[in-house]
């Protein structure tokens, strides 16, 4: 039987494949790479693109839209990026992130006094409710 | 003592209450259970990502990553607070935010300034109200986070971290024990501080990098500190889902019990109120 290596893929959100294959063919950020059993440990960035499982003749492919690869001697891990990345997206997503922290300190008091608000209603008709049954109590 | 139709209507009232608290209770349940099957999901990228961090701050690259290194001083901190949207979940949000308050103050009392970013709408109606600095915020991820939705909010963070505008980062969030139990946690987020197993000491060796230790080891710090902020998320939420269950369960409970005491109070009046007419027809029986 021909050597294996044990492969995980897994994004943050759920885990991919876990299984074993005889070649992993993935593209790294500086061109196709191809892992066979006993590689040494390397480190990388993959690019948007496939990564194929050789095993028995047969292939599996996956598709990734880039992460990390780490090869150990007998293990293969993909760490796909669930999401595109790119460093604008990436700087947009943070400015979002600061409007809406300033939105809320600008938005605060409206919000705050309407909350408020319901609380001092909801006890005000508690109370309301309580006399009225005082009243009806002491008439009974 | 009140009358018998007031008393029914009380008793309609709080069985319509019960009604919802019980709807509740049920859709709380199922969605706890999909929360955990996304812990269990998200938990094998974590740990892979954890065991390459591990080996490489035991490798000692000629390059030192600042977010592996111990700042000496610092004079400010950030904290990465999650909490739930929404509220009738027992006091879950609560008693996080009073953990978060008492280190606050040990913080505040050394002198050390506090910067915030909050994940979910009660963290970040709370904080806004502390004379604190809150620097991002995001809210409404829904049932399903996406790790997308905590990018640009990570971002803001670690952004503060690199220019020297923090000297720490924490992560404040519920971890889930199991349905009845959730417990606050305050986890350190950078300076990245990885136990080494034994058994890596033993043998050191060090990775191939391509192209080099600093532009990967960039790119894994950053996903992994993402990592670690999405499962928080996630867990958050099945911690709200468990709590809010518990809760309802309990205002369920309440709410028959307090109708079980109404019934009996409905009863007594009613009989009391036969017995007074049939002593009275029969007074008035007597008399003629």
């Amino acid at each position: 039987m021909a050597m294996t290596i044990h492969v995980d893929i897994v994004s943050a959100e759920q885990s991919i494949y876990s299984g074993t294959a005889e070649v992993v063919i993935a593209s790294a950020e500086q061109g196709e790479i191809g892992v066979y059993p006993r590689h040494a440990p390397l480190l990388t960035r993959l690019k948007a693109g496939e990564v194929r499982l050789l095993k028995g003749g047969q292939e599996e492919q996956f598709y990734v839209s880039g992460g990390m690869l780490e090869i150990q001697p007998d293990v293969v891990t993909v760490l796909a990026d669930t999401a595109l990345r790119a460093a604008d997206v990436d700087e947009a997503a943070a400015i979002q992130a600061k409007e809406a922290a300033e939105q809320a300190l600008k938005d605060q008091t409206s919000k705050m006094d309407y909350a408020e608000a319901a609380a001092q209603l909801a006890e005000a008709v508690a109370q309301l409710r309580s006399i009225q049954r005082m009243r009806k109590g002491k008439k009974g | 003592m009140a009358s018998g139709k007031e008393i029914r209507t009380q008793i309609s009232s709080i069985k319509s209450t019960q009604k919802i608290t019980s709807a509740m209770e049920m859709v709380a349940a199922s969605k706890m259970r999909k929360a955990q099957d996304r812990m269990a999901a998200t938990r094998p990228y974590s740990e892979k990502i954890y065991g390459v961090i591990q080996h490489l701050a035991h490798a000692r690259p000629e390059y030192k990553h600042p977010y592996l290194q111990d700042r000496i001083e610092a004079t400010r901190v950030g904290y990465i607070v999650i909490s739930s949207d929404r509220g009738l979940c027992g006091g879950l949000n609560n008693n996080l935010f009073k953990a978060l308050l008492s280190d606050i103050k040990d913080k505040r009392n050394k002198g050390i300034e506090i910067d915030v970013c909050t994940i979910g709408q009660k963290a970040s109606n709370f904080m806004s109200r502390l004379p604190v600095n809150l620097v991002a915020q995001k809210a409404q991820l829904g049932d399903a986070p996406r790790l997308q939705d905590l990018i640009g909010t990570v971002k803001v963070m670690l952004d503060a971290y690199t220019e020297g505008r923090i000297d720490s980062l924490y992560l404040v969030y519920n971890e889930f024990v199991n349905t009845m139990t959730q417990e606050q946690k305050l986890l350190r987020l950078i300076p990245v501080k990885p136990e080494t197993p034994d058994e890596l000491l033993k043998y050191p060796w060090d990775y191939i990098y391509e192209p080099d230790a600093k532009d990967v080891l960039d790119d894994l710090l950053v996903r992994y500190i993402e990592s670690l902020v999405y499962q928080a998320v996630v867990e958050n939420f099945a911690c709200e889902q468990a709590s809010r269950m518990i809760a309802m369960k309990n205002a369920s409970d309440n709410a028959g019990n307090i109708i079980d005491d109404l019934q009996l109070v409905y009863n007594k009046a009613r009989q009391a109120a036969i017995t007074q007419e049939i002593s009275e027809i029969v007074a008035g029986a007597a008399a003629v």
